[in-house]
């Protein structure tokens, strides 16, 4: 099996059904002949040709207005935002026709297409580029959330994102496109949007997580099984529709609940975690469900970023309060 | 050389003819055919149309007149919601309308009565639509209609995306992609404009310049006095017309169609107009305008100048009119009490539509709502 890092697995999905469904087109700001600005597409251009494979001016309500006629006219788009930073111009589009075509055509007109962004901070970029504003997505009915934590689980997901039927917003967190390898197969794989991943079992108290905080929860999980604590961690994988059912199960399994986002906490997928929490499983709760979000600030720049992020040290200092309540 | 000399003959008369070479926005030529009391005054760039496409054309004026005004009137007995009023400025859509094929695509903003009806859209859609349903937006009659746009311009992007799928899949067809004046000033009819010129697809944008986007007059809009210079920025051809010449706004949208559809990318038409009507039955123009402006574009109004060319014609006469309105009036009122008997809207409605498959929290939801229903029957 090949070892890949997340930007050669997405590369390999988008291969894929570039290569099987000739409905599909990828397209974006530099996301042609220079393969994107993280490299995601790159050879693609080469590979497909500029029918299938473009760059696109530099406009992201255009990029995103278009692929809403190319879906009208039978079409899978799968447009690339260069940086989640810059989605803000389509955000009319996004919110105004592609989350609600498909329910104003009364089911005529399918929203097929998937919009990629890189998203989240930790790689010391410039103002703009560090935000993780999954919640602003979330909140939108009639769109799908969906964000990987792994090579293996991005290019499951992004194939499914492909496939699927509804507009798929597909963050992919640009902390973890090189930060590690695995194997993972050179053919087609799957991974049902919709569906949470336990990634470890345990007792004490249920973390849950997803992106880029997923490494950093990892490792918290070690330190606290070192101290003697028994996590059961999920990555969420897919923000909307959330898995209700998983994570529930959990939370009435450990009877505590830790939600480890980067995004601004108020407002956030934590707050729906807790409300989750208290909805689902209320009489087995035996500490208060909490979340370990970003501050409701702006993402400090490079020189004050690392105040910013979670290290698994805070996540474990969180774990360690929850179970000790 | 004999043919060569034919096809120089015939490619130079083609040239004459070619409305986008001929009439230049930045020169201040706009394209007149017919003036205010129906007469042809330019001949020579009078369309080919047969007299029976003429009264078809003016027919149509009158078909989505009363549709639009009953839609005013219902509106008025509480029957209806808020609606736009197409009168006065009907031409353009009907220009359009004379020209599409089955195989093209009308994007429509919401002033364009006489294009959805053409493509199929029925006077109950429009009514189920305005009247606050959204099977009012299936158009089950017209695959290729897309349902009205509320937000100003973000349209023109979905008119470029399906053009540029059409060239994509090899497939004929051509885009109408409407706007108002007031549009033209978003970032999106920028991007469409932009989009549509690089890429080289088959879309024709079609400007209602009907001088007020509700109340702020298009030189408040605009420094450019006539839009259709904008389309030169862009590298495409543009034209202004009198958008209320029925055979201008046709002449116009067929060269744009041929155009667009032998390859040659988009195209831009201004047709200069007027709402007679309110902006909706919510607004009151009487605050912005004055009753001498109104009267004045009332006589240009391109219903009565259609309608004396064809009766100095002799092809039309205010008997047929009377007996054609009745037989509108009837159509149409059926269409209405269709609407008002149209199925009640049901809770699965609400939420079947949001995504192709029901998703659990979205059928939970849906079950709470129903469970407090069953309680308040219970009591």
């Amino acid at each position: 099996m090949a070892v890949m890092n997340m930007v050669q697995s997405i590369n390999s999905a988008l291969d894929i059904k570039l290569g099987e469904d000739n409905k599909v087109l990828s397209f974006g700001e530099d996301a042609g002949v220079e393969g994107g600005v993280f490299r995601v597409t790159e050879g693609l251009y080469q590979k497909y040709g500029e029918k299938r494979v473009f760059d696109t001016p530099l406009a992201e309500s255009g990029i995103i207005g278009t692929a809403v006629g190319m879906c009208v006219s039978g079409l899978r788009p799968v447009a690339e935002i260069q940086f989640s930073g810059f989605v803000y111009p389509a955000f009319d589009q996004i919110i105004s026709h592609v989350s609600r075509m498909h329910n104003r055509s009364r089911g005529k007109y399918r929203m097929s297409m998937v919009i990629r962004m890189p998203y989240g901070g930790g790689i010391k970029a410039i103002e703009h580029h560090s935000e993780s504003m999954e919640a602003l997505f979330a909140h939108i009915p009639g769109l799908k959330v969906v964000i990987p934590s792994t090579p293996y689980d991005a290019k499951g997901l992004l194939i499914s994102a492909i496939e699927d039927d509804d507009p798929v917003v597909f963050m992919e967190p640009k902390r973890m496109y090189r930060a590690i390898k695995q194997e993972v197969p050179e053919d087609k794989y799957t991974i049902p949007i919709g569906k949470a991943k336990v990634v470890s079992q345990g007792t004490d108290i249920t973390v849950v997580s997803f992106g880029a905080q997923m490494n950093e929860s990892i490792k918290a999980v070690e330190i606290a099984k070192k101290a003697g604590m028994s996590v059961e961690l999920i990555d969420l994988r897919t923000i909307s529709p959330l898995d209700r059912e998983t994570v529930a199960a959990s939370i009435r399994k450990t009877g505590r609940l830790l939600s480890v986002t980067e995004g601004p906490g108020t407002f956030g997928v934590g707050a729906e975690m807790i409300a989750l929490a208290n909805e689902e499983a209320f009489l087995y709760l035996e500490a208060p469900p909490t979340r370990l979000a970003g501050f409701d600030t702006i993402v400090p720049l490079p020189k004050g970023e690392h105040l910013y992020y979670h290290t698994p040290e805070r996540i474990f200092y969180e774990i360690k309060k929850l179970v000790e309540y | 050389m004999e043919i060569f000399r034919r096809a120089t003959i015939a490619h130079l008369l083609e040239r004459e003819k070619n409305v986008f070479k001929k009439y230049d926005p930045l020169k201040g030529e706009m394209l007149r055919i017919m003036d205010k009391d129906g007469k042809i005054t330019n001949k020579e760039m009078m369309p080919e149309l047969d007299d029976q496409q003429v009264i078809d054309a003016y027919k149509l004026i009158h078909y989505s007149r009363m549709v639009d005004l009953k839609a005013v009137s219902y509106q008025r007995q509480g029957r209806m919601y808020t609606y736009p009023p197409n009168l006065g400025q009907e031409a353009s859509a009907v220009g359009v309308s004379t020209v599409m094929r089955d195989i093209d695509w009308i994007v429509p903003a919401y002033r364009e009565l006489g294009a959805y009806l053409t493509k199929g859209a029925t006077p109950k859609d429009i009514y189920l639509y305005w009247g606050g349903h959204e099977d009012g937006s299936r158009f089950p009659g017209a695959p290729n209609l897309l349902p009205i746009a509320v937000p100003i311009a973000t349209q023109l992007l979905h008119a470029v995306g399906i053009a540029h799928g059409l060239k994509y899949q090899e497939k004929e067809g051509v885009v109408f992609g409407f706007i108002g004046d007031g549009g033209t000033s978003e970032g999106d009819f920028h991007e469409a404009m932009n989009f549509a010129a690089v890429w080289k697809v088959p879309v024709v944008f079609l400007c209602q310049n009907n001088q007020y986007a509700i109340s702020l007059p298009t030189k408040k809009q605009t420094a450019v006095d006539w839009i259709a210079k904008k389309a030169v920025a862009y590298g495409m051809p543009g034209i202004r017309v009198d958008g209320n010449d029925f055979f201008s706004c046709y002449a116009a949208a067929k060269q744009a169609h041929e155009h667009a559809q032998s390859g040659n990318g988009p195209v831009f038409i201004e047709a200069l107009t007027y709402r007679r009507g309110a902006h909706t039955t919510a607004d009151d123009p009487t605050r912005y305008r004055t009753k001498e402006e109104e009267k004045a574009w009332e006589d240009k109004d391109p219903a009565l100048r259609l309608k004396k060319y064809l009766i100095e014609k002799k092809l039309w006469s205010e008997e047929q009119e009377t007996e054609l309105l009745e037989k509108y009036n009837k159509e149409v009122e059926a269409q209405f009490l269709e609407f008002e008997n149209y199925p009640k809207y049901k809770l699965e409605d609400v939420f079947q539509y949001m995504y192709t498959k029901m998703p659990s929290h979205l059928a939970k939801q849906k079950q709470q709502y129903e469970d407090f229903l069953a309680w308040k029957e219970s009591q």
